[in-house]
């Protein structure tokens, strides 16, 4: 093998390495189970938060593919473990989850192919579409969804058979910050794999990455399924933690208020929305604690601020703490694929 | 058996004929340019060619098969590829990455979702092929957008030939290329496999006229003139529309 082809195949390898940071970050997550065991129940929200969080990042930062209607994928899946559980057609909750997503991920499949053209400003209009098109069928629906009063009378069952939902939200954080770490793993294989990498070379310039045979829209429609699937997860594990499901799940202020977690925390790196979840709801716990009535306004203020400072300022002090989360580092999954690469220039 | 075959191909917009009736056949391994006036309609065609634009009338044929319909990555499937007039890269990546999604593609590994980038070595062989031979192998961490012009032109070629097509389209492959890199670039494209046709479109009356062996005049949308070198440089109307006193310099 050549020096070049050698120094590629190790930065290659290396390139997808977990680094000493993105590992304290998960210890630190998981840590909190035992760190904080008073606030489990906002930490679930949290949880949720970063994990629709991370759908819509797949999407938007990634594919470029900018939505109002994250919604409806998280009502959608929502109301249906609710019911699933509700009517014991299914009683385990692993498996009502990955069913929940399996729906919302269908869902996002025929809709997908609404998105494929048009601007950003059609797209949101679309997607926003969509997911107003939802509400209302669920409010008219109320026999089914419970309209206004929500779903009631939901019994979720214990996971797994074994481990029961506990009034204090033990269970419920466990199972949520679980299924998050899985969803985010499959995103962060998916980013560092050729699929994640056309994704990102179709968001910057379709025309050329159609030139080089890339079909642009089938990997469209893939990564905005997948990113439908993953929401929809977030909204099933809503409905089992609170074993309740009303209307707002499919409100414009979730989808909205999505796109501002991710303002918050940057897009294109998956992180932004697990920071992003984090700064939001304890910005929104904090405020509203002072201000009971008034939180709204902060959070607008925080938004205004950021936009105000700028973006590319916020990326540049965080650039180099970016630029060593997604480069350097230990190595965990990557692992294999180093030996595998080395062993073979022997 | 000609590669790439035009049958009466036209293209309104509006009320404009930007291709009026082009019938044309490019032989395999042939050496074609593709020359015309401003405006005359080049790139309009290279853009029905490779399916960014559809044809108003008329159709396509490659190796045989009528792709008039086909949308363009699946054109570049059938081994047709273009580079750009204007630079169309992805300024986010890198040229490492840049290539190597290029090779991905073809190797059929770009919807594989699971694998890490590169721990397939056919792939990083290529790449590192690719960079050495278009001498990107220094910058090849570097995002593309903080690269100086010249190396992006290079890029730009460099992407066409990992799709390692039997079809080469190039849209003016030397504008904007540095002198030091031009003479490269140029022998690169000369040097380039028998087998391999190129349609070359091209201002450089001495580049034209040094590489092709075979001259289509486009003018006003429609084919004008069609030839060898010597025959287009002798014919009277070529001349007096476009190429003027050049040729007698």
């Amino acid at each position: 093998m050549s020096p070049v082809a050698g120094e590629i195949s190790s930065y290659l390898g290396r390139r997808a390495r977990w680094s000493p940071l993105e590992i304290a970050f998960w210890l630190f997550a998981f840590a909190t189970i035992w760190l904080f065991p008073g606030k489990h129940l906002i930490l679930t929200e949290t949880a949720i938060l970063a994990l629709f969080a991370l759908s819509l990042d797949l999407i938007l930062g990634y594919a470029g593919i900018i939505s109002l209607g994250q919604a409806a994928f998280f009502g959608l899946a929502g109301y249906f473990s609710g019911s699933v559980a509700k009517y014991g057609l299914i009683n385990e909750p692993v498996l009502a989850l990955i069913a929940s997503g399996l729906v919302a991920a269908a869902l996002g499949f025929i809709t997908s192919f609404l998105v494929l053209r048009g601007s950003d400003l059609t797209r949101l209009m679309v997607t926003l579409g969509v997911a107003l098109m939802l509400g209302e069928i669920a409010n008219r629906f109320s026999n089914i969804t419970g309209g206004a009063d929500g779903l009631q009378g939901v019994n979720i069952g214990p996971i797994l058979g074994l481990f029961r939902f506990d009034i204090f939200g033990h269970t419920g954080y466990i199972y949520s910050l679980i299924v998050l770490f899985i969803c985010f793993l499959i995103a962060r294989r998916i980013v560092y794999s050729p699929f994640g990498l056309s994704l990102r070379a179709l968001k910057g310039n379709p025309l050329r990455a159609a030139a080089i045979g890339i079909p642009v829209n089938r990997r469209l429609v893939a990564i905005y399924t997948v990113s439908a699937g993953m929401a929809g997860m977030a909204g099933a594990l809503l409905t089992q933690t609170t074993a309740f499901c009303s209307l707002d799940v499919l409100s414009l202020e979730r989808s909205a208020d999505l796109l501002l977690v991710l303002i918050i925390g940057g897009t294109g790196y998956l992180y932004g929305g697990l920071i992003g979840a984090v700064i939001y709801k304890f910005l929104q716990d904090w405020i509203a604690s002072l201000t009971p009535q008034y939180w709204q306004f902060w959070i607008g203020f925080v938004l205004v601020a950021i936009v105000l400072v700028g973006r590319e300022r916020v990326e540049e002090w965080t650039a180099a703490m970016r630029a060593w989360i997604v480069g350097r580092g230990a190595r965990l999954i990557a692992r294999p694929v180093r030996l595998r690469a080395s062993s073979e220039q022997r | 058996m000609p590669v790439l075959e035009t049958i009466r191909l036209e293209k309104r917009f509006g009320g404009l004929i930007a291709t009026n009736g082009v019938s044309m056949t490019i032989d395999k391994g042939a050496r074609h340019a593709l020359i015309g006036p401003n405006g005359a309609g080049k790139t309009t065609l290279i853009n029905l060619l490779t399916g960014v634009l559809r044809p108003t009338a008329g159709s396509i044929i490659l190796d045989g098969r009528n792709i008039t319909a086909l949308p363009p990555h699946q054109r570049v499937r059938r081994g047709m590829a273009r580079t750009f007039q204007i630079n169309q890269l992805f300024l986010d990546l890198t040229p490492l990455e840049t290539i190597g999604l290029a090779v991905s593609e073809r190797l059929g590994l770009g919807s594989d979702w699971w694998r890490l980038v590169g721990t397939r070595n056919e792939v990083t062989r290529e790449i590192a092929d690719t960079v050495e031979r278009f001498r990107l192998a220094d910058v090849m961490h570097k995002r593309t957008a903080t690269l100086p012009y010249g190396k992006q032109r290079l890029l730009e070629i460099a992407l066409a030939f990992a799709c390692q097509p039997h079809l080469l389209l190039l849209d003016e492959p030397a504008a904007g290329v540095p002198e030091a890199e031009r003479q490269e670039l140029l022998a690169t494209i000369a040097a380039l496999p028998a087998n391999v046709t190129v349609l070359l479109i091209e201002h450089d009356m001495d580049l034209v006229f040094s590489f092709a062996d075979r001259i289509s005049v486009l003018v006003n949308g429609g084919l004008f003139v069609e030839g060898k070198p010597e025959e287009v440089a002798r014919d009277e109307r070529v001349k007096a529309v476009y190429l003027g006193e050049e040729l007698d310099a």
